[in-house]
């Protein structure tokens, strides 16, 4: 892992060497993050890159996003919340966006007929609970938030200050888990969740 | 009006100045015609003392002849008043001023008939008992005097209507200066505050107004771009070490777990960490949200599928805490709005729903719309919120006596309020007996649903 101090000399180390992530402070001495992430994709550099900011308006993060960055992150956020993002955007990087069955264990999700199947045994759930599912498999392995899941699933950009996502997991978790022998569907203290088969 | 009252004003001074010069120029008149008589006496009086009465007589009779047409009056009467040489039939019956002087009507068979003149003239009594009356039929002066009358009045009737047309001139040029002051203060205060107000160039009132304002107007953009900027800094300088020390908090967690000590302090703080950054990002969101005016990121949604999503989102909270939801969404109800902003805002209200009503109790969501307006309604059967603070519950940190031992920041409703009031819609609180009902009225849109069939 290498750390730069100012725009400049982090853009150099960025088109010098192949990393597998960028983290990158929108605010920076000498040349700003947007202008550093320009630069990099006019030089066709492909790497994800992560911009962290403290701006986080809906303008700020289409900025951001727009300027050829891969994710936003506010600050302040829990250290975990970056690790998880970062994990998110390697995954990406392995096309599994063309797969038409999504599978983990024995749960999988057929997503042209909309169908979950759980050892077999086909599970009735509601569209948004299928959605939120759909997302944990495909970062199945990896920590997701809830922030992550608030902005992928349901596209808002705030603070619902209360647990909904919690009750939304587990009602799912009662559906996907409950009857069957080894749990999915994990909480990571501190974190978030986690879909992954248990060891 | 201010034009009325100035033709009004305009018009008075005229007719008191036309008034003055038509008495000054009749009082002239008549003293000119006094003074001519008074001449007049005093040469028949010379020539009565030189020549006696014949002379006298003689005299009066050649200025009768001499001015057949003209107004000269003269009659020379005995001790009895009786006519004796002169262009009057009779000595006049009227009465007689201190001085001497009379006024009385003449008749003439050579005017028309019916007319009637006035005269004035001087009775002179002369040595030996003889009375010498002359005067001048005053007719032509009446002529004169009345033909100057009218003049004047059309002059006044052509001034009144000057100061008509240059009355409203000059208020329109007014009315219109004002109206772009006016026109520009409403753009800046609906949120473009980088409007300023049109100057002429000319220098005048208006313009040193209108200078003036943008003065100020520089100072308060100003001012405003400093809040931003310190809003953006405290962003940025306050959150971070607040960030970093929830991070290392987190750390000692782990640290913590692994080495199977106890986390519970451990867990509390970071909860407290996570609480107090979480208050601060609303506090700021809502500072921004005020005074950052996003109307270009309004756009055309139904509000029925807004709520719908948020009602599903909280779903799942609602059936754990038992209560019961209805909803009513009616189609047709676009509205014009910030749909994140919205989002939040309708997500704090149903939050607080939640929040506050007991198990089992009961939540009522309507969308509904007419010609004037959309409105969405959410009711709830909690203890609802009293009447006298009602008015507070929008402020910062407020929060009910009731609830204070309940979990949140009092930062819910004061977004909502800032919420509607950048989108000027109209929330009202009342009374859901029991409970509380939270109406927010949308003004309804021109636009047909039908339009924008294609993006549902």
């Amino acid at each position: 892992m290498d750390h730069s101090g100012d725009g400049q000399d982090g853009l150099f180390m960025a088109m010098e060497n192949e990393y597998e992530a960028i983290v990158v402070d929108r605010m920076l001495p000498k040349l700003d993050g947007l202008s550093v992430i320009k630069a990099l994709r006019a030089a066709n550099k492909r790497t994800p890159v992560i911009i962290l900011s403290a701006l986080g308006e809906v303008d700020d993060r289409v900025q951001g996003l727009r300027a050829g960055s891969d994710d936003y992150l506010v600050k302040p956020f829990a250290f975990s919340e970056l690790m998880a993002r970062l994990d998110a955007l390697n995954r990406r990087s392995d096309s599994d966006a063309a797969k038409t069955v999504l599978q983990v264990a024995d749960l999988e999700i057929d997503l042209l007929s909309r169908e979950v199947k759980r050892g077999g045994k086909i599970l009735d759930l509601q569209p948004r609970e299928l959605r939120l599912l759909e997302y944990l498999m495909r970062h199945a392995g990896q920590v997701v938030t809830r922030t992550m899941l608030l902005e992928s699933v349901w596209d808002y950009h705030f603070d619902p200050q209360t647990n909904v996502i919690d009750v939304h997991i587990s009602r799912l978790r009662s559906k996907i888990d409950k009857d069957f022998d080894k749990p999915l569907l994990h909480t990571v203290r501190g974190a978030g969740y986690c879909l992954r088969a248990a060891n | 009006m201010l034009t009325m009252v100035y033709v009004t004003l305009f018009t008075i001074s005229a007719l008191l100045l036309l008034a003055f010069i038509f008495f000054y120029t009749a009082n002239y008149m008549a003293q000119q015609t006094d003074a001519t008589i008074e001449a007049e006496i005093a040469g028949l009086e010379e020539r009565y003392k030189v020549d006696g009465l014949t002379g006298l007589t003689r005299l009066i009779n050649e200025r009768i002849a001499h001015k057949r047409t003209g107004s000269e009056l003269i009659l020379l009467a005995d001790q009895r008043f009786n006519a004796l040489v002169g262009n009057l039939n009779r000595w006049p019956d009227a009465s007689e001023t201190p001085d001497g002087w009379l006024n009385f009507k003449l008749e003439d068979k050579g005017w028309g008939k019916g007319e009637i003149h006035s005269a004035r003239a001087r009775r002179f009594r002369l040595v030996g008992g003889f009375h010498l009356l002359v005067g001048r039929d005053l007719h032509d002066l009446e002529m004169s005097k009345r033909a100057i009358a009218k003049t004047l009045s059309s002059s006044l009737a052509v001034a009144a209507v000057l100061a008509l047309i240059g009355g409203l001139t000059m208020t329109r040029s007014l009315i219109r200066r004002i109206e772009a002051i006016n026109q520009t203060s409403n753009e800046i205060m609906n949120g473009d505050l980088s409007r300023r107000i049109p100057t002429n160039h000319t220098g005048d009132d208006f313009d040193q107004l209108s200078e003036n304002l943008n003065h100020m107007l520089d100072r308060i953009e100003m001012l405003m771009e400093g809040v931003r900027r310190v809003s953006d800094n405290i962003a940025h300088d306050l959150r971070t070490p607040l960030a970093r020390l929830r991070n290392h908090l987190d750390e000692v967690l782990k640290q913590n777990t692994k080495s199977g000590g106890d986390t519970e302090c451990i867990e509390q703080a970071v909860q407290e960490a996570d609480e107090l950054l979480s208050t601060f990002n609303a506090l700021l969101r809502i500072a921004r949200i005020e005074y950052e005016n996003r109307v270009e990121h309004f756009t055309f949604v139904e509000l029925g599928d807004l709520v719908h999503n948020v009602v599903e989102l909280y779903e799942p909270l609602i059936e754990e805490k038992g209560q019961q939801l209805d909803v009513y969404l009616s189609p047709g109800t676009q509205v014009h709005v910030d749909q994140e902003l919205l989002s939040q805002a309708i997500a704090n209200l149903l939050d607080n729903a939640i929040k506050y009503t007991p198990r089992n109790g009961c939540i009522e969501i309507h969308v509904t719309s007419n010609q004037s307006q959309v409105q969405l309604v959410i009711a709830d059967s909690g203890p609802g919120i009293s009447l006298a603070e009602r008015s507070k519950v929008f402020q910062r940190f407020y929060r009910l006596e009731s609830s204070r031992s309940s979990p949140g920041n009092g930062l819910g409703l004061s977004l909502v309020y800032a919420v509607t009031s950048l989108h000027n819609l109209d929330l009202k609180l009342e009374s859901n007996n029991p409970g509380l009902r939270v109406i927010l009225n949308f003004p309804a849109l021109q636009h047909t649903p039908q339009k924008f069939a294609a993006f549902s």
